[in-house]
């Protein structure tokens, strides 16, 4: 059975022109002990599936689903309050900004023991006791004196770590990190990634990991899935979606990195941006951008299908996936 | 090649009360920087939040003045540009553009206002004159003549930061200092940014000042990098020789930090402990000892100067063993 199971994920926001899905359709399978990478651009709707999943999508939010289902137990049918006792103890999740998701009136040491309190029912003593060694375990020096350190007196990177010893203080079997690292330096976003693999690892902890920056994920995840507006347009092992991807718009995101294009005066750029809910095309929702558009796609959705490349079988949304050949050509 | 801009010795401090009954700190955010910048070339300027790129930048657009060393720009030093006239001249050729385009433009402002205000506080040219050089202007970076009228709030954060290109165009000046022009934006709109730079580099023969923390960025559209530490350059020199072979452990641990999708560019993780630390409180010696693989006793009694080694200037006691590695 795996640990996390979404058939047919929609969240639609009601706005004055109509509802807007933000998210549309999406199906997900993470197994337990999984590294998932979910990349995208701005409005890809990446960050609210993680909401969705941690049933955090407020009013007027409206989440619909076939199944979504956590360790074989239905989340859809589950009231608000079994939702909460799920939340933060057996799925925890680490948000962007370290610094806007910490309660600044309250110090580090009573955000996380609350935690345990709350989920686990220690006492404070114990609470305290395992809230150091929490501290200690993402890298905290001197963490028995930090606990009363207010969050505005600590470093972005220190903070990010706080918020992971909180995420990771009741051992959840599932980590979702939305951009854990985005506003950090790049020597403190190695040592944070380098953190949460360590974790995912020795704790057989599932994790998914939402960025926009597709070095991250190629470093960190065994399985990325590719989202535009609102849909997957692309699902394979890390190794072969960087190497040969099949959806035009993960080669474009692909094509766009500055490391791609090394030696050369321009970079090859995606014209156009992601739709959003007034300006969503017939047809294939990446058509208007994509440089292998044919008329079909401008009226027939393709639908998620299976895609068996080689010994693996990954997913794809296209009407014609790219193959490693026409790769070639156009190197 | 003309040159645009040289710093000599350029350091910036701040006073930082001591507030009640403490004493006051002294700190270096900027410690002895030299560069030269040519006509048409762009110095990129690396480092982690806290290593001073962004003051280097308040002091190449005059927005503050240096503690101490000299920064002439197109010739004139701007410490003995003193009156307002001279100024006003020396900072027309320099021009900035923000990291945030959501913060950087005024929302009730229209493009048309925002594009045409340089011109309005720096010429005298007729409102005609002005109007038809935005509209030329909001051409060039990729825009179209109706958008003259409209607000920031109608755009998204690519245009809007083709906006702010525009408006740091319109007084033609020499030398545009970016500090982190496309780290808020999207892959795909980051790669038009970048080739709309390029594109107007080449046209108006621009300078630029390129502050960023990424890399892979910086390895695409610099010329030389200038690496900081905490105020001071550890690593300096043209881009095809840091790249090839950083020299400076820190330039090490960044290149190995930068994540990348091409397996064979993957460096092996030079780890670095701990964070850069306070600039209140800079360690003795070599400031980057603390986290440093290579330190021994010698980098903790005595500052590296900048030397020459392998093309460039580096300052480390270590650096033709960090180079061998």
């Amino acid at each position: 059975m795996p640990l996390l199971e979404i058939r047919n994920l929609s969240v639609t926001f009601p706005t004055a022109h109509g509802a807007f899905r933000a998210v549309d359709g999406v199906d997900l399978t993470v197994e337990e002990g999984d590294l998932v990478g979910i990349v995208g651009e701005s409005g890809s709707g990446k960050s609210v599936t993680m909401l969705a999943i941690m049933g955090l999508v407020g009013y007027p939010g409206q989440v619909t689903a076939d199944r979504l289902a956590f360790d074989g137990q239905d989340l859809t049918k589950l009231g608000r309050r079994q939702r909460r006792k799920l939340a933060g103890k057996a799925m925890a999740m680490i948000f962007q900004e370290p610094l806007t998701s910490l309660n600044p009136c309250f110090t580090v040491g009573f955000q996380i023991m609350e935690a345990l309190r709350v989920h686990e029912g220690l006492s404070r003593h114990e609470a305290r006791k395992r809230a150091v060694q929490l501290l200690g375990s993402v890298g905290i020096p001197a963490p028995e004196s930090r606990l009363s350190a207010f969050p505005h007196q600590l470093s972005g990177g220190m903070n990010q770590r706080v918020m992971i010893a909180m995420a990771t203080a009741c051992r959840p079997r599932l980590l979702l990190a939305d951009e854990p690292t985005t506003a950090l330096d790049v020597t403190i976003q190695a040592q944070i990634l380098d953190l949460l693999v360590d974790l995912q690892r020795s704790n057989r902890m599932a994790m998914m990991l939402v960025t926009h920056d597709m070095g991250v994920v190629a470093e960190t995840a065994q399985r990325v899935v590719v989202m535009y507006a609102g849909q997957i347009v692309e699902a394979h092992s890390a190794g072969r979606l960087f190497a040969h991807p099949r959806h035009p718009y993960t080669q474009a995101l692909l094509d766009a990195l500055p490391e791609r294009s090394l030696g050369r005066a321009r970079l090859p750029t995606l014209p156009g941006v992601v739709p959003g809910a007034h300006d969503r095309p017939d047809g294939c929702l990446f058509n208007p951008r994509c440089r292998y558009r044919q008329p079909v796609c401008l009226s027939d959705p393709p639908a998620l299908a299976d895609d068996r490349v080689g010994r693996e079988t990954g997913k794809i949304r296209c009407h014609f996936p790219l193959h490693p050949a026409d790769l070639e050509a156009s190197a | 090649m003309t040159r645009i801009a040289e710093a000599r010795n350029l350091k910036r401090h701040y006073v930082i009360p001591g507030g009640m009954g403490g004493k006051p700190a002294l700190l270096r955010a900027l410690d002895g920087v030299d560069f030269d910048l040519d006509v048409g070339r762009t110095l990129a300027v690396v480092g982690e939040s806290g290593s001073g790129k962004s003051t280097m930048g308040r002091l190449v657009t005059l927005i503050e003045r240096p503690t101490e060393g000299t920064l002439s720009i197109a010739g004139t030093d701007t410490a003995k540009a003193l009156d307002h006239r001279a100024r006003r001249t020396v900072r027309q050729t320099v021009q900035m553009v923000f990291q945030d385009p959501y913060g950087s433009l005024n929302p009730r402002k229209t493009i048309g206002a925002i594009l045409e205000e340089p011109l309005v506080i720096n010429t005298k040219e007729p409102r005609a004159a002005r109007r038809e050089q935005a509209i030329a202007m909001l051409a060039k970076v990729g825009l179209r003549p109706e958008h003259y009228s409209r607000y920031p709030h109608m755009f998204s954060g690519g245009q809007r930061q083709r906006i702010a290109i525009a408006r740091a165009l319109m007084l033609k000046p020499k030398l545009l200092v970016a500090d982190e022009p496309v780290s808020a934006l999207d892959l795909s709109v980051q790669a038009q940014v970048l080739n709309l730079m390029m594109d107007l580099q080449e046209e108006f023969d621009l300078a630029y000042l390129f502050i960023s923390h990424d890399l892979s960025v910086v390895r695409h559209i610099a010329n030389s990098v200038l690496v900081l530490y905490l105020g001071r350059p550890v690593e300096q020199g043209p881009k095809e020789a840091i790249f090839a072979q950083p020299t400076h452990p820190y330039t090490r641990a960044l290149l190995a930090s930068t994540p990348t999708v091409n397996p064979e560019l993957r460096m092996e993780r030079v780890k670095l402990s701990g964070e850069i630390p306070s600039p209140l409180d800079p360690p003795t010696g070599c400031a980057f000892h603390t986290r440093c693989a290579f330190a021994t006793e010698r980098c903790r009694a005595e500052r590296p100067l900048l030397r020459p080694v392998g093309g460039r200037q580096v300052a480390c006691h270590h650096a033709e063993t960090v180079a061998e590695s």
